[in-house]
């Protein structure tokens, strides 16, 4: 049985199905993290509310081991496929043209913006999650104040800059990777191809946008 | 034909004595080309130039010349089968260039296709797939009924689309990832789209991806790239169709994939 497995694991097209499956979780990982974000716009309390909420409760141990794993499937599956297709052809072109027809920038550039993306998740894990504590009350607890990490954290420039153009890089990422996670898993059909692909974009620019707003607002917030 | 309209070419070619030579692009220089005659002519006319040179000529590939047996390859100025989109370099005319053009003609690169000599690759390995799964079993005997076997009207018509693949290589030589999934995909769907292809639809396609994978081709990354530069216009929905019947066969198959 187990061998079974690992003979199934090693195919190209399981690897890639592991790959559409780890990345559409992911998707849904941005989508709640989003949706945690927008609480900022309804103001401290509601936010410095929800990260207490979220990191007071012992299952969150057993979600940050879960996604944890998600994330290092995803990246590690993504060298390991990178590799193989880099070993594919050995000796490279003279010359090698794109027909214009097939390959798109967010397509032929996965491979960076996701290693992009990699850093950004370090620098960002260290920057908020491990970043520096304050502390608040809210209806007489003691919670700590995450809101103005991030406020603060967002009052450079530069900061607010990386951020930005990670996010870009996100929604580049996702733009081509949402579509393919179905392409791989074997979903084709006239009838919702087209619309497949239009989601796949909307999705990238909801998200993309959607995670850009926030340092923009904190940093025209000031220290407030 | 008034000479006036003969060209006069750039070319760059890749030059190999073998296998085992590393190889080096050569520049030549052809006068004379009639923008009437094809890719392979043009080639030809090269060689009769080098040959009363005393050079060694240039080896390519090239049978039918057609467009319909898949023999021909060559890289066209980074592109498979050239510039022009759904022909093969045989039916690639040089009207399509320019006097004064300098044109780079490469061999199809890949781990899995070895290039033999010059412009001469072996791509065997795609024989070895369908050696892997990409048959039917049939009775011999007495012919069967016309149309015994119903079959949807638009099954058919996939089956039929799948079935232009002429397997020229094209798909892994402009795949970046020089992967053969358009390839195996169509003649996976050939043969799954239809009635009698079922008996070994899941061993089919388990195997041949196995092969592939055996052959040291590359993982897609679902860019299309095939699709574009494919002389027959296959469909990457083959490759989803492919993706999930391999799912599908590794749930409910009994039988493992080999190779």
């Amino acid at each position: 049985m187990a061998s079974k497995l690992c003979t199934y694991l090693k195919a190209s097209v399981v690897k890639k199905q592991v790959m559409a499956v780890t990345g559409l979780l992911l998707c849904g990982f941005l989508v709640s993290h989003l949706i945690g974000n927008c609480l900022i716009y309804v103001g401290s309390d509601a936010f410095n509310t929800y990260a207490h909420a979220l990191t007071s409760n012992k299952l969150i141990y057993v979600a940050e081991a879960i996604l944890a794993a998600i994330f290092f499937t995803h990246i590690g599956l993504a060298i390991k496929l990178t590799v193989e297709n880099k070993k594919a052809r050995p000796v490279q072109y003279y010359m090698k043209q794109k027909t214009g027809r097939g390959a798109t920038f967010a397509s032929s550039t996965m491979p960076y913006t996701g290693m992009l993306i990699l850093v950004f998740l370090i620098i960002h894990l260290i920057n908020f999650k491990f970043g520096p504590v304050y502390m608040t009350q809210i209806d007489g607890i003691e919670v700590r104040d995450l809101h103005k990490t991030v406020v603060l954290y967002f009052q450079s420039p530069l900061n607010v800059l990386w951020y930005v153009i990670a996010m870009i890089a996100l929604g580049i990422h996702v733009s081509h990777g949402f579509w393919s996670a179905f392409q791989s898993l074997g979903f084709s059909h006239p009838k919702y191809n087209c619309g497949l692909k239009l989601i796949s974009k909307l999705f990238a620019v909801v998200i993309a946008l959607g995670y850009i707003a926030l340092p923009i607002y904190c940093y025209l917030l000031g220290g407030k | 034909m008034s000479s006036d309209n003969l060209m006069t070419l750039n070319l760059k070619i890749w030059r190999q004595q073998n296998s085992k030579d590393s190889g080096k692009i050569q520049d030549y220089v052809l006068e004379g080309v009639s923008p009437d005659s094809s890719f392979l002519e043009m080639l030809d006319q090269l060689n009769e130039k080098l040959i009363a040179e005393g050079i060694d000529p240039v080896s390519f590939d090239h049978d039918c010349r057609e467009g319909i047996c898949g023999m021909c390859s060559l890289m066209i100025n980074g592109q498979a089968h050239g510039p022009e989109r759904e022909t093969t370099t045989c039916q690639l005319h040089m009207r399509k260039f320019n006097d004064g053009d300098t044109v780079v003609i490469e061999p199809f690169r890949a781990r899995a296709f070895p290039v033999l000599k010059d412009l001469m690759v072996d791509r065997g390995a795609f024989d070895e797939i369908i050696a892997a799964g990409g048959f039917t079993n049939v009775n011999t005997g007495n012919a069967p009924d016309a149309n015994s076997i119903l079959i949807p009207q638009s099954d058919a018509e996939l089956a039929m689309d799948a079935a232009a693949c002429i397997g020229c290589g094209a798909c892994v030589a402009s795949c970046k990832n020089a992967s053969a999934m358009l390839f195996v995909s169509a003649k996976v769907s050939q043969l799954a789209l239809l009635p009698q292809g079922q008996v070994e639809a899941d061993q089919r396609v388990q195997n041949m991806v196995a092969k592939m994978d055996e052959l040291g081709f590359g993982n897609c990354t679902n860019e299309a790239e095939c699709e574009a530069s494919c002389p027959k216009g296959i469909s990457i929905s083959n490759i989803a169709r492919m993706n999930r019947d391999y799912l599908s066969a590794a749930v409910k198959s009994k039988a493992e994939p080999k190779a």
